[in-house]
């Protein structure tokens, strides 16, 4: 078994030790739904990590006997196991290899100590930890082989929160049958962003695209707050049916505090389309590629990250299945014959509508 | 912007164009005894066919095309809301009225007969146009039959021994009676099929743009679209031809510019001879093509102007020999087809649709290839034949005296020219002088002075009162006319709209480069590598120069326009209909050609 491993290159036997959350961010990169580049740290790096530091006994030591009833008693020994785990020493080439991998991101992306997210990967759905899943921990903007390493620490260790502790006490279930695996992630840095509907959200046409975008972060589009660039896209020819390029007043960018800011943009930056044709194509695809995988209309996020090279630069967030057009059955047909249509097509021709 | 077009009445006749009515049968040009119908009406200019002035003969295929079109929908099958197109010649251009029925009752009533008859048709489609590609090629055969030969001196010495009874005279006055007929009929052939295949296809469109209303008209014209079209024989042929050429290598034979000199070389070499025999077989018939709509007596013809063709043939040898492969992705043409049915059909929520869709698309694909290829038998290759018998008929009367070129002709209007036969058949009967040229060419010159000052003239696209909204579905899809495209002219007439141009998003693609404006056929040659072609119309025998285009803008034509069909095959971003591309680009300008949304914007 492998101790780090990219998101789309697991093998079936791997999956296990991935993590849900990481295997599915394989699937999608694998189904032609790019999403930020990054990496596994595996189960199987945490429990050699466990195994070689030596340190089990005195984990098992410290939870011996807890009272889960106990309030102070459970802070106190879960405290303690976790400054155990933020300090174990990782035997190598447990360290080597997450450097290595990190390294090898900075260089694909092209920027030294590329920002990333590092977050706890639940393994499986049924497997004990799977109750604490949402509150593992997630650590944003993290730069530099060291502070990737002291926070895949930290996704550990938060194996062992109090409540994660207590509950596997109430259970039965050991503590050290637990297992974690890490996602090491690119930050996205969003030139622009948006949403995307595998629908025109205006009349249910299943035949189209349709692309809200906005410069910068994609907070502005989803919560309405930016009026955004609106494009039509034809899902099987491809063509761009209708623009609507707004005055797009501000933005949400990114500040060199690292966090997100609202800025307000010059004039002549309101009017520019937030995309090229290419970037607009390009976005369509990776829509139409996640309804295409999960079998109905979708509701995607979406972001251009300006590190990520022109051509695969758009990325996926999140997708949802579209609820509102979705749900209804359309019936254009009349069942008339062939005859029938024809005689009403000439008697009331659509086509002569003005558009 | 101004709620209509200039009545009919109110257009002046240009300088030097007095007169001008008399070159048109009477029942053609705008009068004073119909005027309360002619000024209520909407007259659009039918630049798609005949984008310049007529001469009086050529207005023969005009009015012939518009009463059998008409006679069809009004007579034929009952068409429920439509009856014909009006038609008629103003200054020299044609304009053209769709003629609605406007009691509802009466559309009701049309209904049933039309069940019935346009039914037959539909549900023996395959089986009746099998038959009429055997009565077109018939109808061709008897055409080239018709003989036009001077009268001779004296009698040939059978038509005594054989006690015919009759002479040289009374056949050749019949020749051209014949020859007005085969007319005629080519014409009503022309249209048994036309307007069913344009219903059967609206229909398609129709409820495809009802289920996926923004679905661009090019995707459902794409689902349709047959592969292997005869319309695109020529250039396949010509393509054949320069690959024959240089695997046989004699390709050098057409570094002569000069055709007679190609063919010298040539007959010289066996491989010549041998290449000169494919040739022949080719051009019979698929080199009656036309440079222009064959709507005029002055289109070339390939087949008598082989520099045309040949110079096709050296430009496709040049990239052979640069190792481009000429052939058409027929594989991938139909894969790619296939995929964009299967994908919308994908798209549909319920199988209900699924089902009407397959139905209609199964009918749109039925009555397409007639569609398609019915233009090159009628007014290519039945036009070539027509305009060379005419002409074999000014031969005569030219070497009788009468004009001073065999191209004369076609300033007489059709019923003018037995009265000029008779003239010389009778002085030729009796022995003396007909009237003959002292008569016509007088007249002529003064009709060539008329046709000039009108053709200095320029034709507004439409007259009259523009209906509330454009519902006859032919001169929608025929002409590409629709309430946006009255809507246009309206504002343009005002002089305000000078940025960018509009028409229909004919051929996918966006490009920017400079402009090459040219109004006829015999301007393609001017055509440089990398420029962007505005033309009032192109013709499909353009294809061989579209290798050197990055686009193609046309003033008039919808998206079944013949341009917009062959821009689709050849992958060349087109705008059509744009009504002022012509006027208002200039040769050498940058402009921005958006296939995609049908836009044309200048750029410098």
């Amino acid at each position: 078994m492998r101790n780090v491993i990219w998101f789309d290159t697991f093998s079936a036997d791997e999956r296990a030790c991935l993590g849900g959350k990481s295997a599915s961010l394989g699937e999608l990169m694998n189904a032609g739904l790019p999403v930020p580049p990054g990496f596994a740290v595996t189960t199987h790096a945490f429990r050699s990590a466990r195994e070689g530091s030596g340190v089990v006994e005195a984990i098992r030591a410290r939870l011996d006997g807890l009272d889960p009833s106990d309030v102070h008693d459970v802070t106190t020994r879960a405290a303690a196991v976790r400054e155990l785990i933020m300090s174990w020493p990782l035997p190598e080439p447990i360290g080597a290899e997450i450097r290595a991998a990190y390294q090898q991101l900075c260089e694909q992306i092209q920027v030294a100590d590329v920002p990333v997210a590092v977050r706890s990967s639940a393994t499986s759905e049924d497997s004990p930890d799977a109750s604490f899943a949402g509150e593992h921990d997630t650590y944003l903007w993290v730069r530099g082989g060291d502070q990737v390493i002291s926070n895949v620490r930290r996704c550990w260790a938060s194996l062992f929160t109090d409540r994660a502790v207590s509950y596997r006490v109430e259970m039965g279930y050991s503590h050290l049958d637990v297992e974690m695996c890490v996602a090491v992630q690119k930050m996205v840095r969003p030139r622009a962003a948006g949403v995307a509907f595998t629908l025109n959200p205006g009349d249910g046409d299943r035949s189209t695209i349709a692309i809200d975008s906005a410069w910068g972060f994609g907070e502005g589009v989803v919560s309405g707050e930016v009026t955004p660039d609106n494009f039509l896209v034809d899902k099987v020819i491809g063509s761009i049916s209708r623009r609507t390029v707004s005055a797009k007043t501000h933005a949400f960018r990114l500040g060199d505090d690292e966090q997100v800011h609202r800025v307000e943009l010059a004039p002549e930056e309101q009017r520019e389309p937030s995309l090229t044709d290419d970037e607009i194509a390009a976005i369509a695809k990776l829509a139409r590629a996640a309804e295409r995988h999960y079998g109905c209309p979708q509701d995607i996020e979406w972001a251009l990250d300006e590190d990520l090279s022109d051509g695969a630069n758009v990325v996926l967030l999140q997708a949802r299945p579209e609820t509102v057009w979705s749900k209804k059955k359309v019936v254009v047909s009349t069942g008339a014959d062939a005859m029938s249509s024809i005689v009403s097509t000439l008697v009331n021709p659509l086509y002569a509508r003005k558009s | 912007m101004p709620d209509r077009f200039p009545s009919p009445f109110e257009i002046q006749t240009p300088p030097g164009a007095e007169g001008w009515e008399q070159l048109y049968t009477y029942s053609s040009v705008f009068s004073e005894d119909r005027r309360e119908y002619e000024e209520g009406g909407f007259w659009f200019q039918d630049g798609v066919h005949w984008p310049e002035v007529l001469t009086p003969w050529d207005a023969t295929f005009y009015e012939y095309a518009l009463a059998s079109l008409s006679q069809y929908n009004t007579r034929h099958y009952l068409i429920p809301p439509a009856l014909g197109v009006d038609f008629r010649i103003l200054n020299g251009y044609a304009y053209l009225s769709p003629v609605g029925v406007a009691n509802p009752a009466e559309v009701e009533a049309r209904v049933p007969h039309f069940l019935e008859r346009a039914g037959f048709y539909f549900q023996n489609w395959d089986r009746l146009y099998d038959d009429w590609l055997v009565k077109i090629r018939a109808l061709v055969k008897e055409m080239s039959e018709i003989e036009a030969e001077p009268l001779p001196e004296k009698e040939p010495i059978d038509v005594v021994t054989e006690g015919r009874g009759t002479g040289s005279g009374l056949i050749l006055q019949e020749s051209y009676h014949k020859l007005l007929d085969l007319a005629l009929r080519l014409w009503q052939y022309h249209f048994e099929f036309l307007n069913l295949g344009y219903a059967a296809y609206l229909d398609f469109f129709g409820f495809l743009k009802q289920a996926f209303p923004s679905i661009p008209d090019l995707a459902i014209a794409k689902m349709v679209a047959g592969v292997d079209v005869d319309l695109f024989r020529p250039d396949e042929e010509l393509k054949k031809l320069a690959r024959l050429a240089v695997e046989s290598g004699v390709d050098g034979a057409f570094d002569a510019g000069n055709p007679d000199e190609v063919r010298d070389t040539l007959r010289a070499t066996p491989a010549g001879q041998a290449w000169l025999e494919q040739w022949e077989q080719a051009a019979e018939p698929w080199f009656n093509f036309s440079n222009g709509s064959g709507f005029y007596h002055s289109d070339r013809i390939w087949i008598e102007n082989v520099d045309i063709p040949f110079g096709f043939i050296r430009d496709y040898i040049a990239k052979v020999k640069e190792g481009a492969d000429l052939a058409r992705p027929i594989a991938a043409l139909h894969a790619e087809r296939d995929r964009i049915v299967a994908e919308y059909r994908e798209l549909f929520s319920s199988d209900e649709d699924r089902e009407a869709f397959d139905q209609k698309l199964g009918l749109a694909r039925t009555v397409f290839p007639y569609v398609e290829n019915h233009n090159f038998y009628v007014e290519h290759w039945s036009h070539s034949v027509l305009w060379r018998k005419m002409r074999a008929f000014g031969d005569v009367l030219t070497k009788a005296g009468f004009f001073g070129e065999a191209d004369d002709i076609f300033l007489l209007k059709r019923n003018e020219v037995p009265d000029a036969l008779w003239d010389m058949y009778s002085a030729w009967a009796v022995g003396t002088e007909p009237r003959g040229g002292k008569y016509w060419r007088p007249e002529i010159e003064r009709r060539k002075g008329i046709r000039a000052a009108l053709r200095e003239w320029s034709a507004p696209p439409a007259l009259g009162v523009p209906p509330e909204v454009v519902t006859e579905p032919f001169t929608v899809m025929l002409w590409g006319i629709t309430s946006d495209s009255v809507a246009g002219w309206l504002r343009a007439s005002e002089g305000s709209d000078e940025g960018e141009l509009s028409g229909f998003a004919a051929s996918p693609g966006v490009v920017e480069g400079p402009a090459r404006v040219i109004f006829g056929a015999d301007q393609i040659g001017e055509v440089e590598d990398g420029e962007i072609l505005v033309a009032p119309l192109t013709a499909p025998s353009w294809a061989p120069i579209f290798g050197k285009l990055l686009g193609t803008v046309t003033d008039v034509g919808g998206m079944m326009s013949h341009a917009a069909i062959v821009c689709r095959e050849y992958g060349l971003p087109a705008v059509t209909g744009t009504a002022f591309g012509t006027s208002r680009i200039k040769t050498g300008q940058r402009i921005r050609l958006d296939g995609n949304k049908g836009t044309v914007t200048p750029l410098d």
